[in-house]
């Protein structure tokens, strides 16, 4: 035991000798960071305003959900496996890492609560982390060089590769813990002398090795390998400390933040200025995202904590069909953007257009804003505000592509994005066929009704989708819902209009169509589009509550109001693709599937991307008016993966997911093999009624039995 | 450089259902939806680059009553500086010689280097730009598809003739041009934009303050006289071809060069 001491002694006096020379690498360290921190805020504190201060426990659950319990990384289970293992490694050795740095300035520093069996404890499992983050590195250097997975290449158009500054980083923080299990081992290599024991390090850690490997070694040198060991591990802590702000590392310090402050409500979007009142929001000079400035600070702090790792991108719809955008790029991007215009020294920020020098046009209006990219993000970087912003700018400067003008116009004049006339929006109701089956009452002073029906443009005008919301009608009639339509009354939810960046023809829309639902004097909203949904359920206030069509039948089918007959072709298989709006933004996943299950021999299976990681069908509203520059259509994409998956039936829940789906199918050249149905007309056509309608239903309907 | 450009209100025919009236004399004009004449965008936007290139101001003119200080609203918050609305009785069921004479004696007041139109009025024939030039004794050139401001008070121009080919002429200004579309991407207007412009200021004049004898315009002065509107009757004129898809591209290329559309 004393000579156990004489041997920390012995080596301690080695530190000793180095006392200023850490203490001056210790205060350099610190200051450098704490002025490279400081200059990093600079951008943020010019940055608009974004009020994240509310709801600390909501926050705190998802800093542990997601940060502390690192909730998605498993969904990429290699990748993901391996930054688990190396983040608890991290977090484990917070505390060794510090008292190693203290050791060089006060050798008899410990850890509070950390002396005696403790202590031991912790050395023994510190000792295993530091190893196993070690191989992770190995690990992940050869990964990235000989697997090399194709989501961190970056294409031409993005710049060069990333993964030389990728392993300096991994290479780095390799060095750290190698430096760290030299110092531990050679302290045990020491105490084995002394004691004339064997050796004392953890079994088959890397200290372990580093331990048995200098056992024999005469105690002055061990003494100096003591000695650069502390110096190697500190240089390179600060080094890495310093360096990480400047790329992709940086997210270590700000990941913890990232999350803290991250957006707490799905489906919705950030106003045009936090800090400007609706009444207001006429005199605010410049709408949107225009300069790098007009970003929020926790937009900016998004660009600061990507980490690169392209799962956004590798889940993006329009990257997939080769549009010209990568949700990956969109921060990195801007970080570049950020690093150069802010720099360490010198003038900062210049206020340059984004549009045109780092974010083209199609780029921003390629974004289906199907939300892939925000479900996947490990540190819950938000894009689809940021796209809506950057879109609000070119709206607002006029730079609007020719393509989507005429709609946007007609949105304006006429209320739906065809221009057709007011009075025929309800003109579906009034088919002489269906009005056999089914009478829809248009609410007004004289007709009320408890329930809404808000069908929107596309199921009202659209001859193919005005099935959808005939199916939807009989649907209400049948379970005895006393419910009624608006008809020429209703506008454009306005939904796509606002995510499009028109929010000011978006709040006529949506006054309009407010003002409209509280004189029907209704007490709950039905619709069959998501997107309506989404926007009646978020962007609208002082509405009554809504419900998607496929949540009313699976409560319908649950109480035994709806009951279905078998299917007629045994033949087929169905597979359920969700829309992003009732999917991904509003978590509506099992209700469709309860529907579908329940109805008597039907097969059902689920493509490899379906629930939170469904793919879009390429996009609902005004994308259905973009001609984007794509290789590939986005639906044909999806048609196919339903084939992979061996189904030739896609039943959805939204009239935009059906016209896209119906075309690829047709671009693929599957027609005949695959088909396309709603939920609603599904439901519908399998429906056991008192009396039979199917001869009275619709042609499209009809078509489809017929096709089995 | 100073521009003038004209402008008109128009049934916007992508957002209406043109049906005839009972008399047979008129369209039904109930439930129609009014929006700037589709080619005058592009002749204000042309003006606007060629503003924002060479410097000067950007006037917009119509011819009508109050409402169509609407399509005035829209190109003022495209960017025009001024909107002038050349109203009066005396103007009303002004035939195309009757426009152009109105339009003439507004600038003869101004000091126009420029004067554009749009190609045709989606409701009209495409005769103002040529009737007003020559009122007013200026060159004329028509379906422009480029503008380019050389030195010494001349423009080179792009116009656009038969089989797409490409003419370029020099033409000296002051000079009456009509747009052709596609010449440019006219910027977008929103509601925000109209908003923003709705309480400037637009001028206005009538016969006294142009000096016009109400004689030379509208009805009394219209030697043209509509006599008819007549909706032609639909033929069957979809073929659907019927085979496999390879029998069908066959088909249809048979069928395009057929109709001279493949060389």
């Amino acid at each position: 035991m004393v000579e156990g001491i004489q041997s920390d002694v012995q080596l301690t006096s080695w530190l000793t000798q180095g006392y200023f020379l850490f203490t001056v690498i210790h205060l350099l360290g610190l200051a450098c960071f704490a002025y490279i921190v400081a200059k990093r805020l600079v951008p943020l504190l010019r940055a608009q305003s974004d009020p994240r201060f509310d709801q600390p426990l909501a926050r705190l659950g998802k800093v542990l959900k997601f940060w502390f319990a690192q909730w998605r990384h498993p969904r990429y289970p290699v990748a993901g496996i391996l930054h688990i293992l190396i983040f608890s490694g991290f977090m484990l050795l917070a505390m060794r890492a510090f008292t190693v740095l203290m050791v060089g300035v006060s050798p008899n520093f410990v850890m509070p609560g950390l002396s005696g069996s403790a202590g031991r404890l912790y050395q023994e499992v510190t000792d295993y982390a530091a190893t196993v983050v070690f191989l992770c590195m190995i690990f992940a250097i050869v990964r990235r060089l000989v697997f090399k997975p194709p989501r961190y290449a970056v294409p031409d158009l993005y710049g060069k590769s990333h993964t030389a500054d990728a392993i300096f980083l991994l290479g780095l923080i390799a060095i750290l813990m190698a430096a760290d299990s030299l110092f531990e081992g050679l302290k045990a290599a020491a105490e084995a002398q002394q004691s004339h024991t064997a050796v004392l390090a953890t079994v088959l850690s890397l200290p372990w090795i580093f331990c048995i490997s200098f056992a024999s070694a005469s105690p002055t040198s061990l003494g100096r390998l003591y000695f650069c060991g502390y110096l190697l591990h500190e240089s390179a802590f600060y080094f890495l400390l310093c360096y990480r702000p400047f790329g992709i590392q940086f997210h270590v310090e700000t990941s913890l933040f990232n999350v803290y402050f991250a957006k707490l409500k799905k489906g919705t979007l950030k106003p045009v200025r936090w800090d400007v009142s609706d009444e207001k929001l006429d005199q605010v000079k410049s709408f949107g995202v225009k300069t790098f400035e007009d970003f929020t600070w926790k937009h900016m702090l998004d660009f600061y904590s990507c980490a690169d790792c392209g799962r956004c991108s590798d889940n993006c719809p329009a990257n997939a069909a080769g549009r010209p955008l990568s949700p990956r790029f969109l921060s990195i991007k801007a970080r570049d953007y950020a690093f150069k215009h802010y720099p360490m020294s010198g003038h900062a920020g210049n206020g340059q257009p984004l549009i045109g020098t780092i974010y083209s046009e199609d780029e921003i209006w390629s974004c289906t804003t199907c939300g892939a990219c925000e479900e996947e993000c490990p540190l819950l970087i938000e894009n689809i505000d940021k796209v809506v912003d950057l879109r609000r700018g070119m709206v607002d400067d006029g730079n609007v592509p020719q393509s989507l003008q005429k709609p946007l116009k007609s949105l304006e004049s006429r209320g739906n994005p065809y221009g057709k006339l007011e009075k025929k929006r309800g003109d579906w109701a009034s088919a002489k066929d269906f009005q056999q089956t089914c009478q829809v009452k248009t609410l007004d002073k004289k007709n009320g009704a408890s329930t809404l029906f808000f069908v929107d443009s596309v199921t009202s005008y659209d001859d193919r989708m005005q099935s959808i919301a005939r199916a939807v009608a009989r649907i209400l009639d049948h379970v005895e819902e006393n419910f009624g339509i608006l008809a020429a009354k209703e506008k454009d939810s306005g939904h796509e209009v606002r995510r499009f960046g028109d929010e000011t023809l978006f709040r006529a829309l949506r006054e309009h169509n407010a003002q409209a639902i509280r004189a029907s004097g209704v007490s709950r909203i039905v619709t069959a589009d998501p997107h309506a949904y989404n926007a009646l359920k978020h962007d609208y206030r002082d509405v009554p509550p809504v419900e998607h069509i496929s949540q009313v039948l699976a409560r319908s089918v649950n109480s035994g109001a709806i009951a279905f007959r078998a299917v007629d072709n045994h033949e087929n298989v169905y597979t359920y693709h969700d829309p992003c709006y009732l999917g991904r933004h509003n978590g509506v996943y099992n209700e469709p599937r309860e529907v579908l299950d329940a109805i008597p021999e039907l097969k059902r299976v689920e493509m490899k991307r379906s629930r939170d990681r469904s793919f879009c069908c390429g996009g609902g509203g005004l994308m259905l008016f973009y001609e984007p520059q794509e290789d590939e259509r986005i639906g044909v994409k999806r048609v196919r993966m339903a084939a992979e998956a061996g189904a030739n039936v896609i039943v959805t829940g939204c009239p935009f997911c059906m016209t896209n789906i119906e075309d690829a199918i047709k671009v693929a050249g599957l027609e005949g093999k695959m088909s396309v149905i709603d939920l609603a007309e599904l439901t519908d056509q399998q429906m056991v009624r008192e009396k039979p309608v199917r001869e009275c239903a619709d042609e499209v309907t009809t078509e489809l039995v017929a096709g089995r | 450089m100073e521009i003038l450009v004209c402008v008109r209100r128009v049934p916007d025919t992508s957002e209406n259902e043109i049906a005839l009236n009972a008399e047979g004399n008129d369209i039904e004009r109930d439930d129609l939806v009014y929006s700037t004449n589709e080619p005058d965008n592009y002749a204000v936007e042309e003006a606007l680059q060629i503003v924002s290139r060479v410097g000067g101001k950007v006037t917009v003119v119509t011819v009508g009553g109050e409402e169509d200080e609407e399509v005035l609203r829209r190109e003022m918050a495209m960017g025009a500086s001024h909107g002038v609305l050349l109203t009066d009785d005396a103007f009303t069921r002004s035939d195309g010689r009757g426009i152009a004479t109105i339009l003439k004696a507004f600038v003869w007041k101004g000091n126009y280097d420029l004067v554009l139109t749009g190609v045709q009025a989606e409701d009209g024939g495409a005769q103002v730009g040529g009737m007003l030039a020559a009122m007013l004794d200026y060159p004329f050139a028509s379906l422009v598809t480029a503008i380019e401001v050389l030195e010494g008070k001349k423009l080179k121009i792009s116009r656009e003739i038969e089989g797409g080919n490409k003419e370029i002429s020099e033409i000296d200004l002051p000079c009456v041009l009509s747009i052709q579309t596609g010449i440019n991407e006219p910027r977008y207007v929103g509601m925000r934009g109209i908003r923003a412009v709705a309480s400037v200021p637009i001028a206005s004049y009538g016969t006294s303050e142009l000096r016009i004898d109400a004689a030379s315009v509208g009805e009394a002065g219209t030697k043209v006289r509509r006599v008819d509107y007549f909706v032609p009757t639909t033929t069957k004129s979809a073929e659907i071809l019927q085979g496999s898809r390879e029998e069908n591209i066959d088909k249809l290329l048979e069928l395009i060069a057929a109709k001279g559309g493949l060389k």
